[in-house]
Formats: structure tokens, sequence, C-alpha cells
């Protein structure tokens, strides 16, 4: 069994007196790649923020490679998220700066490397998103797709422990979204390790080896995406997946199927 | 402190005198720069290329230039080319000419806004060019107008202070008079300042509500700075 | 004799230059009060907006209450209690008590032109620079700000001709700029309207100038196809 990279114990989120989700536990181990799935509103995002940290957890804890970064004296935030990488469903590129800068900027300013280092850097982390050739247009200049993957090359750059991905295919057109999905597979072959919260169905039944079906705040069941497409513990968790796997253009099983 | 409050309370006939000139320097000068300004807009984007160059030439050239130099260029000036008017009447002129330069871009931009459908519709069910501009454009661009516009008047108020500096007795001057009446002139002026602030208050108060009220739903222009 | 010669065009000609070269002095005086009031505004503006944004519940409080205030009275009228306090706490002659006291008049709507543009460039572009690591700080100076000042520059170059046209208020404090020497002009020729047109022409050209200067400013500094515009 490998690591576990990335572990999180009982977390609870409010916000006022909504309570987004509670007591949530989920552990995400060395070349896992997770894909979380659940109806809009459950706490997705928020539960990716929350790991790290961006948005503060009200209770609970959580552990990067077995140290405590929910802990304050263990290190400093900005060194912890600097090790979790994390991609938008809306890019966020840094919209002042071209592509190579944009994967610049974390390595210069954040990891004090020298210019040169850090553009050689940047342009290997571009070649690997299939993006050399556009490394001097602005965010403006570059379809969806081609954001997108900038921005996985920015977080890339940064040689995280572990990447997280909220919905970084849901703003795109259908034509720009295989781009990025085939960065991603790529990735995952080449071993990182991925908490990726998608509704491409087709993704998570080819790359994910275990996937977790969130509703209303909670992990509602949770194991390989076989297990949840054809032996779901909860009807509830079938007439999900097959939904959105239908909107997606694949065909449900017969009843029995 | 209470020695402050003693001369504000004073001081208190005079200021409410002063309030009631600035209002007046306000009003004038906000209604007859609307007219002025309504005009030039008119001309600046339906004019000939006369009247267009005249427009332009007033708008750039009062919105270039300080009010406090236009003023005295009327006040002052005038009289040098024979034309002697009082202080009011100065004032008057000098801030509805500064004014109507401000209010011809507020309305110009929300007759742009309207653009050039509007005219050929109303050109095609047979009005005239000057039909179409007053039942079908203006209508649309004087509401269009309010949220940028709104600020107008209260810019204006502020602006009139200015004209103490021609003796005028508007609110200004009266702090001024204390000023020297009690050697303490930052307590005149702060005095003064609290009627400003709530002229100012009331006066925004007032328009944000005519902004709302005047609001077309789902119709709306980004509102253009001057 | 020459007067009678001349064709009185021509005359009118020759007294604007000889009424240009002698208010050309105060143009110094009008730019030197605007060079000084502006940055002056622009460092606090900045900071006032920072920490209108950035800062906690109290301090947002206090910057919108000194948004407001300053806003809320004439500017002549700011610059006078300004100018009193500040030369009766220090020993400043008025051009410089004049030009501060303007600086902090425009600082209040330079902090909400700076503090517009901050918050258009948004939440989310510095939740993107804080999930690469960066700190708060990092991420105001190298992704909020570089984005803000530069959306921030029509709207500023609106206020910088409104402070260059406000600089003729220290007038009233007898700093020898356009104005106060078109005044003198006028006392001395007895023509009052060629010196103070001739002052509206210098301020207008001064204005033209400053206007076009920063149009092209805005232009260079575009970023190419910004979502923000
Ligand atoms: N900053 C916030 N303040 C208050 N409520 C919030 C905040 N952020 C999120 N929420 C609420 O938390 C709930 C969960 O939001 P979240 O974005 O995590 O859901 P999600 O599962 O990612 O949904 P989606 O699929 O639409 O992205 C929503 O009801 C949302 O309104
Ligand atoms: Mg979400």
């Amino acid at each position: 069994m490998s690591q576990p990279v990335l572990v999180a114990q009982n977390l609870t989120k409010t916000y006022g007196n909504n309570v987004i989700f509670r007591n949530i536990s989920l552990s995400v181990n060395e070349r896992d790649t997770i894909v979380i799935v659940g109806p809009s509103g459950t706490g997705k995002s928020t539960l990716l923020r929350c790991l790290n940290l961006l948005t503060k957890a009200d209770s609970g804890k959580i552990w990067l490679d077995g140290v405590e970064i929910t802990d304050p004296t263990c290190c400093s935030e900005d060194e912890c998220r600097q090790r979790i990488g994390m991609v938008f469903q809306n890019f966020l590129l840094f919209n002042h700066l071209t592509a190579l800068d944009n994967v610049m900027i974390g390595l210069t300013k954040v990891k004090k490397m020298p210019k040169e280092q850090a553009r050689r850097k940047a342009v290997e982390e571009l070649e690997r998103v299939g993006l050399v050739d556009r490394a001097g247009h602005y965010p403006g200049q570059l379809s969806g797709g081609q954001q997108q993957r900038v921005a996985i090359a920015r977080a890339l750059a940064m040689e995280p422990r572990v990447m997280l991905f909220d919905e970084p295919t849901s703003a795109l057109d259908p034509e720009l979204i295989g781009e990025v999905l085939a960065v991603m597979k790529q990735l995952a072959r080449e071993g990182m390790t991925m908490l990726v919260v998608t509704h491409e169905m087709g993704f998570a039944r080819e790359v994910a080896n275990r996937m977790i079906f969130m509703e209303k705040g909670q992990i509602l069941e949770e194991g390989t995406p076989d297990d949840l497409f054809e032996r779901p513990k909860y009807e509830r968790t079938r007439q999900f997946l097959w939904k959105i796997a239908e909107l997606h253009g694949r065909k449900a099983p017969e009843e029995n199927g | 402190m209470a020695e402050w409050f003693y001369f504000f309370y004073t001081a208190l006939p005079a200021f409410l005198n002063g309030a009631l000139v600035t209002l007046e320097l306000t009003a004038v000068g906000v209604l007859a720069g609307f007219v002025l300004g309504l005009a030039s807009a008119l001309g600046r984007v339906y004019g000939g290329r006369w009247l267009r160059w005249l427009a332009i030439g007033y708008i750039e050239l009062f919105r270039g230039t300080p009010l406090l130099v236009q003023l005295f260029l009327v006040y002052y000036g005038l009289p040098g080319l024979g034309l002697t008017l009082d202080r009011m009447p100065s004032a008057f002129i000098a801030l509805a000419l500064n004014s109507g330069a401000y209010q011809a871009e507020y309305l110009r931009g929300s007759i742009l806004a309207i653009g050039e459908g509007q005219m050929m519709a109303g050109r095609a069910i047979g009005l005239s060019r000057w039909q179409t501009i007053r039942y079908i454009i203006l209508p649309q661009a004087l509401r269009l107008a309010i949220p940028a516009w709104s600020n107008e008047p209260v810019s204006l108020l502020k602006s009139t202070a200015v004209a103490f500096l021609i003796a005028v007795p508007d609110l200004m001057t009266r702090a001024k008079a204390l000023a020297v009446q009690t050697y303490d002139p930052i307590g005149a002026y702060i005095a003064v300042a609290v009627i400003y602030l709530a002229m100012v208050y009331v006066l925004d108060a007032f328009l944000k509500l005519l902004e709302e009220r005047a609001r077309i739903p789902g119709y709306s222009v980004e509102g253009k700075k001057a | 004799m020459a007067a009678a010669i001349l064709p009185p065009i021509l005359w009118a000609l020759i007294m604007l230059i000889e009424f240009i070269r002698y208010i050309a002095a105060g143009t110094v005086t009008t730019l030197a009060v605007t060079l000084v009031a502006l940055p002056l505004g622009l460092v606090i503006g900045l900071a006032f907006a920072l920490a209108h944004v950035y800062g906690g519940k109290v301090l947002t409080q206090v910057m919108r209450l000194y948004s407001t205030l300053m806003r809320g009275m004439p500017p002549i009228l700011l610059l006078f209690i300004l100018y009193f306090i500040i030369s009766g706490s220090i020993n400043l002659s008025p051009f410089w008590a004049g030009s501060i006291a303007l600086g902090v008049v425009s600082s209040a709507y330079q902090l909400e032109i700076l503090r517009g543009a901050i918050l258009s460039v948004g939440g989310d572009q510095m939740m993107a620079a804080r999930a690469i690591g960066m700190s708060r700080l990092k991420a105001i100076r190298y992704v909020i700000l570089p984005q803000a000042l530069r959306l921030a520059i029509p709207p500023w170059s609106n206020e910088a001709s409104i402070v260059l046209k406000d600089s003729s208020l220290v007038y009233a404090l007898g700093v020898a700029e356009i104005l106060r020497r078109a005044q003198q002009l006028s006392a001395t020729t007895q023509q009052p309207f060629m010196a103070f047109g001739t002052a509206a022409l210098i301020y207008f050209i001064l204005v033209f100038t400053a206007n076009r200067l920063l149009d092209y400013l805005a232009r260079r500094t575009q970023i190419p196809a910004n979502p923000l515009g």
C-alpha cells in the first residue's frame, strides 16, 4: 500500500448558520487519482479550498506528507499551498502576464528561483501541456482550453505533492474539453497524485482509481469507478452517476445491466 | 469646544442665509446648465459641421479650464469688453456655462448609447428628424443619462464655493467673514464644512431616490465619468 | 506710435505673446503645485485604498468615513481648513502648504478610483495567487496592483486634470500661479479680459496636453485582450 499524501479528518465547514459539510474525512495516497462527483452546491469546491487552506475549515485536521498543516505552529500556510497545486474552473490566469510569466511568477517570487532557471523550468512545464508556442500570449489571447492548460502548467511548476482540480473542464466549449483531459490523463500516467472534481465520467472510469460521491455535505459513497457505476450501495448514486454520464453523451445500461 | 458651539449658534442665521445663496447658485447652475448642455449635446451629435464644431469648442473649452478662471473672465473680464455684471449674475453665468459643458457630455453619452437604430426606426414610421429626436431619442436618453448625470448637482454644489472669491454672499463668504471676526479660521471653516456636508448628503440621497425611480427595468448604460 | 500703424489683429497678437510671457512664470508654479499634489494624493490614496479593501472591519470603516467627509465638502473649503491646520502647526510657505493640502483633497478621490480598480480585478485573482503559495502582500504586489493600476489609468487621468484645474484654488492663498499672475496683469494693464483669457488659454493647453500624455500611457500599458478591459 502506498503512502498517504493528503489526509483530512473530520472537516467541518459552515458559513454562518449554513453547514456546508460536516465531519468529512478522506485520504489521498501517492499516485492516486480520485474523482469527486456530486450535485451542485454540495460543497465540493469548498472542500478543495479547505484542503489547501484557501478557506479555513471550522474544525478538523489536515495532514500533508504526515505533517499536520492545520496546526498553525507547524509551517506557514503559504509554504503548504506551494506544495498543493490547484486548478480552478474558470482558469484564473493572471491577466496581466503572458503564459510564460504566469508559469514563472510563482518560481521567481515565491520560490525565489533565479530568472534564467525559472524561465527554463517554465518552458518545460509549458512543453508538458503542449503550449510552448503560445508562451508569449496573454490570457485574453488564448482559448479556454489553452488557458486551462497554462493554469495546469502554472500549478505544476511549483512541483506540488498533489494537484486539486475543481471542475477544470466545465467552463469549456465541448470541443476544447478533450485537450485538457488529455493533459490530465498524461499527468495521471506520470504518477501525479490528483484529486479531481469533475462531471467527466469517461475520464473518471478511465483514469480514476477511486471515486467519491458527495451529496449535501456528506460523502455518501466511495469506491472504484466500477463499484460506483455497476454496484452502487445506494440507488441515489446510480441515478446521479448515470444521469450525468448521459448528459455527457453515454447511454445508461438496461435496468439490470 | 463650548466656545465653538456658541460661535456656531450665533453665526447660524448668517450661515443659513449663506446656505440659501449656495443652493440658489447650485439650482440656477444646474438648470441653466441643463438647457445649455442639452442644446450642445444635440448640436454635437446631430448638428451640421458648424454647429458641431461650435458645440465641441464650447464643451472642451469649458471642461478644459478651471471654473475659477471662467468666473474671473465673466466678472472681471467682461467689463473690459463693456459688459459689466453684478456678482450674482456673474456667478450664475459662469456656473451655468461650466456645468453645461459637463452635462453636455453626460447627455451626449446617453444619446450615443441609444444608437442609430432608434433614429432609423423613427424615420421609418414617417417622423421627421427633429420629431424622432423629440419623441423617441430624448425620452430614452434623458432617463438613461440619470445615473451618470446625478453626480453633477452634487459636484456643482461643491463648486459654487469658489464664488466667494468674487464675494458672492454664499456660505463660504460667511465663513470667511466669521473667520476674520473670530480669529479662528479653522473653527469657522469647520462649521460651514458641517453645513456643506449636510447639504451634499441630502442632495445626494434625493438624487439616489430619483435614480431609483427613473430606472427603466433591464435597461442601463455604463455611466461615463466627467 | 506703433499702435497706430499696426493692424489691430497683429497688435492683439503681440499683446497676447507679451501676456503669455508674463504668465509663463505662473505656469511653472501651477505645474509645480500639480506635481506635488498629484503624487502625494496618489500615495495616500493608494495606501488608503489598500486599507479600505484589505484592512479589517475597523480600518474599512475609518477609510469610508475619510472618503465621505473629504469628498463631501468643497475642495476650496477643505483646502482652507487643511491650509490653516498645516500652517498653524509647521512653518511652511503657502506654496507647500497649499500643494500638500491639495494633495490631501485629491487623495480621497484617488482612494475611490483605486478602490474601484482593485475591486474590479476581483477576489479570484487573489485566490489564484494564494493558491500558488504567494503571501497576501506578494499577491497584492505582483498580481493585484499591476492590474489595478492599469485599470485605474483612465479615471486617474480625469483626476489628474481635475487637480491641474484645482491648482488654481491656491490662488486664494496668494501663491503666484497662473491665475494670480493673470490678476496682476489685469490690474497693471487694465486689460482684464485679455489677461484672464490668456490664463484660460494656458490652462486649456496644459489640460489638453496632460490628457493626451495620459491617453498615450494608457494605450502603452494596455494588456492585450484583457477580459477586464
Ligand atoms: N464564501 C461563501 N459564503 C457563503 N456561502 C458560501 C460561500 N462559498 C460557498 N458557499 C455556499 O456553500 C455551498 C457549497 O458551495 P460549493 O461551491 O462548495 O459547491 P459545489 O459542490 O462546488 O457546487 P458546484 O457544483 O456548483 O460548483 C453553496 O450553497 C454556496 O452557496
Ligand atoms: Mg464548485
